[in-house]
């Protein structure tokens, strides 16, 4: 080979992958969508494979649309609770292409919306449409952030109390407890009946879910979030308390020590298998612990009235709850905004929320005196209205991702003996409100 | 001749020139584009606030004491899990240089941990460790070496142990396998000869086994060490981090500094100073372990 046809060839390749590289960072940017014929759409929807809706019923939902839409391809992904915001977080932050449609957690909403991740709805949504829904004040705050609106509210939740009735009338009671004191003393009989172990299982581990549990007891022993907007305030009396409570009833084996490593579905797991008197869900588990093939406990599981402490029913407060709900958001970067929008609105449309109400109750005030799904879901439903006033949202900003690991730390900190749960707390409001300066900034 | 070849190097380099394009637009750009971000406060929830603090985020690190703690745990999870998965590892290796009937199988066997993937391999250890259902408790307790079971990954310091056994259980047969083929390259030649003059096993082990194996431990030290260090799916899946942060290892800070609160100047800033620590350290191996040994 000549000199001159060796530098040929070798010119010739590098030409080559230089070309095939830039064709390959473009490939990536244009939609798969684009290049078929105009009517094929392709959708993608991500969800969560955790409490609300199964995944099978999601699934159903998008093929519904999908025969509603001829040519319109819905491909749905789902991740745990726990790796969604990441997931999003990336594919958000990369464009947000990768989905067009969001399963958003309120808590994230503020953030999401901050980095203008988001589809503005403001205008999509009518008064009407407000005025339809269970409570305009509390579902409407899940998609709101600076007084826009960026979705449709998808799942009202709460935390729900849950108890084994055989278990508690082997112990010779006839009445789930009203009070978190009471409770104790009836885990104790129980444990000293040798009935259970560990008669209480709750979802402590370092994850969101502590704090849901945590919000729970905080306004269950009187305490509150916030002191004014914007100034956390979860150290106060009722809240150190709470952790104290919490320290307490690990400590004396009445809540299950597994309690500080587990989330929902462990709580699930633990409370189906029998091996739990109480335990604190949502809503999804009444159904999935009263199915024998899901649950040792089927047609046992009960549910009451969320416990507070004796000294907040003085103040004649019965009840306090975690009220955490979910929307759905369409991505600021999706390239078919508006059937998104239209696949968002079939999914949280009352006849889809009607039709699979069996873990996961519809957002829309009409559902609960419709006889059909009262006839369907007799208990969740009377006990949704029941507990849905006594709900408290968490705090919604931008950092709370940055927040919400500060308040599971704090009580981790308790639980492991590392501080006392007072001067934990105090401490964990002191980065909070710090961290709420730096954004100021 | 002198010209050829030069001719001969220019033409080689121009072949190599396609794979370094390649490598470059997968590797070295991006290493640089973060280094970039990492000199910008770039925080994802604040987009319109990105100033350039040039050093600031390495300096903010070296103040932050949870990003210390973080490192310390990932030192203490290399130290740990290295050193039993090299004595465990070279322990097996030997047994395995062995002749003796079902050998194969036995080799087939050991490796048989290294085949499973990470994650599924932790999702195993979780179950295992499992407070209301694990094996592990089950067999203590048929033991009677507990006396009701035990919530294991709820304790901080046991926690990260369990972690470590985890990564033992799953990384151990690397390191056999790299300690067996050493071995095999030994000569018999040279046993013959110690026995010969007198050698005793031991001695043999000490000065034939041990220095011919060098090499083989450079490259354990090495690979071990790096992977150690920024171990991240075991820990996301078995503890995420939990209890009260006792097995938050360095990489999992990081992860969550990056996708968790979205602070991409700060995450990027401590990636590159893993990237230090681990390049340090492998320098620091290849000058104690790199040096040759002459038979």
């Amino acid at each position: 080979m000549s000199r001159t046809s060796k530098s040929i060839v070798a010119a010739a390749m590098v030409l080559i992958m230089v070309g095939a590289l830039l064709s390959g960072c473009s490939k990536s940017v244009t939609e798969p969508g684009a290049s078929g014929t105009p009517e094929k759409v392709t959708l993608r929807f991500i969800g969560m494979e955790q409490a609300g809706m199964t995944v099978d019923e999601q699934k159903a939902v998008a093929k519904e649309f999908e025969d509603k839409h001829p040519g319109v391809t819905v491909e749905t992904t789902f991740v745990s609770y726990d790796a969604l915001h990441d997931k999003l977080a990336t594919a958000l932050a990369g464009g947000g292409t990768a989905f067009d449609v969001l399963v958003v957690d309120n808590t994230w909403m503020a953030e999401f919306a901050a980095a203008g991740w988001l589809m503005d709805v403001t205008d999509k949504i009518t008064p009407e449409m407000k005025q339809q829904t269970v409570d305009q004040d509390v579902t409407w705050r899940i998609v709101t952030y600076n007084g826009r609106l960026y979705g449709m509210p998808w799942m009202l939740d709460q935390k729900y109390f849950y108890y084994n009735e055989d278990m508690l009338k082997q112990a010779g009671f006839d009445a789930p407890p009203k009070t978190w004191e009471e409770m104790v003393k009836m885990a104790r009989g129980m444990k000293q009946k040798g009935i259970v172990e560990y008669p209480i299982i709750w979802s402590w581990a370092q994850k969101e879910a502590s704090n849901v549990d945590f919000v729970t007891l905080l306004y269950g022993f009187g305490g509150q979030l916030e002191s004014a907007p914007g100034v956390a305030s979860f150290n106060d009396d009722g809240a150190k308390k709470a952790l104290q409570f919490m320290v307490d009833t690990l400590k004396e084996g009445i809540s299950n020590p597994a309690s500080t490593v587990s989330v929902e579905e462990d709580v699930r797991n633990t409370f189906s298998a029998g091996k739990a008197a109480f335990a604190i869900n949502w809503l999804y588990m009444y159904d999935l612990a009263n199915d024998p093939k899901e649950s040792k406990v089927a047609g046992k599981v009960k549910l009451a009235m969320m416990p507070v402490s004796e000294a907040v029913l003085a103040k004649g407060i019965p009840s306090a709850t975690s009220n955490d709900s979910m929307g759905m958001a369409v991505s600021a970067g999706s390239k078919n905004k508006e059937l998104a929008w239209e696949f968002l609105h079939y999914f949280t449309s009352p006849e889809v929320q009607k039709r699979y109400a069996a873990h996961q109750l519809p957002i829309w005030k009409e559902a609960f005196s419709d006889p059909e799904l009262l006839k369907a879901q007799p208990v969740t439903t009377k006990m949704f209205m029941e507990q849905f006033p006594y709900g408290h949202v968490k705090v919604h900003v931008p950092y709370y991702m940055e927040y919400s690991k500060i308040m599971q730390l704090s009580m981790q900190y308790a639980f492991s003996g590392q501080k006392t749960p007072a001067q934990s707390l105090d401490e964990a409001v002191g980065q909070v409100n710090k961290l709420a300066q730096q954004y100021k900034q | 001749m002198r010209d050829s070849r030069w001719q001969e190097y220019r033409f080689a380099y121009l072949l190599i020139i396609p794979s370094l394009v390649l490598l470059s637009g997968i590797i070295l750009y991006p290493i640089l584009d973060n280094f970039v971000i990492s000199l910008y406060k770039y925080d994802l929830t604040k987009p319109w606030f990105r100033p350039f603090v040039a050093l600031g985020n390495y300096q903010d690190l070296i103040h932050n004491p949870e990003f210390w703690a973080s490192v310390g745990r990932a030192a203490y999870f290399t130290a740990a899990s290295v050193s039993l998965e090299v004595i465990l590892g070279l322990a097996i290796a030997l047994f395995l240089n062995m002749q003796f009937p079902g050998r194969g199988i036995l080799k087939t066997l050991v490796i048989l941990p290294w085949a499973v993937p990470t994650v599924v391999s932790a999702i195993m250890w979780k179950w295992i460790f499992d407070a209301n259902y694990g094996a592990l408790n089950g067999l203590l307790l048929q033991l009677g070496v507990i006396n009701q079971y035990q919530a294991w990954l709820t304790r901080p310091i046991t926690a990260m142990n369990l972690i470590v056994a985890a990564d033992v259980w799953h990384q151990t047969p690397f390191v056999v396998f790299i300690f067996l083929a050493a071995l095999t390259t030994i000569p018999d030649a040279l046993y013959e000869a110690a026995r010969v003059d007198g050698a005793g096993a031991l001695r043999s082990f000490q000065r034939i086994t041990l220095p011919l194996l060098r090499p083989a431990f450079l490259i354990v030290f090495v690979v071990r060490t790096m992977e150690a260090f920024r171990v991240f799916d075991l820990i996301y899946v078995m503890t995420g981090g939990g209890p009260a942060n006792a097995t938050q290892v360095v990489t999992y800070y990081t992860y969550v500094s990056t996708f968790s609160y979205l602070h991409l100047g700060d995450g990027a800033a401590q990636s590159f100073l893993v990237s230090a620590f681990i390049l340090v350290l492998s320098v620091a191996y290849i000058k104690l372990l790199g040096s040759q040994v002459e038979y």
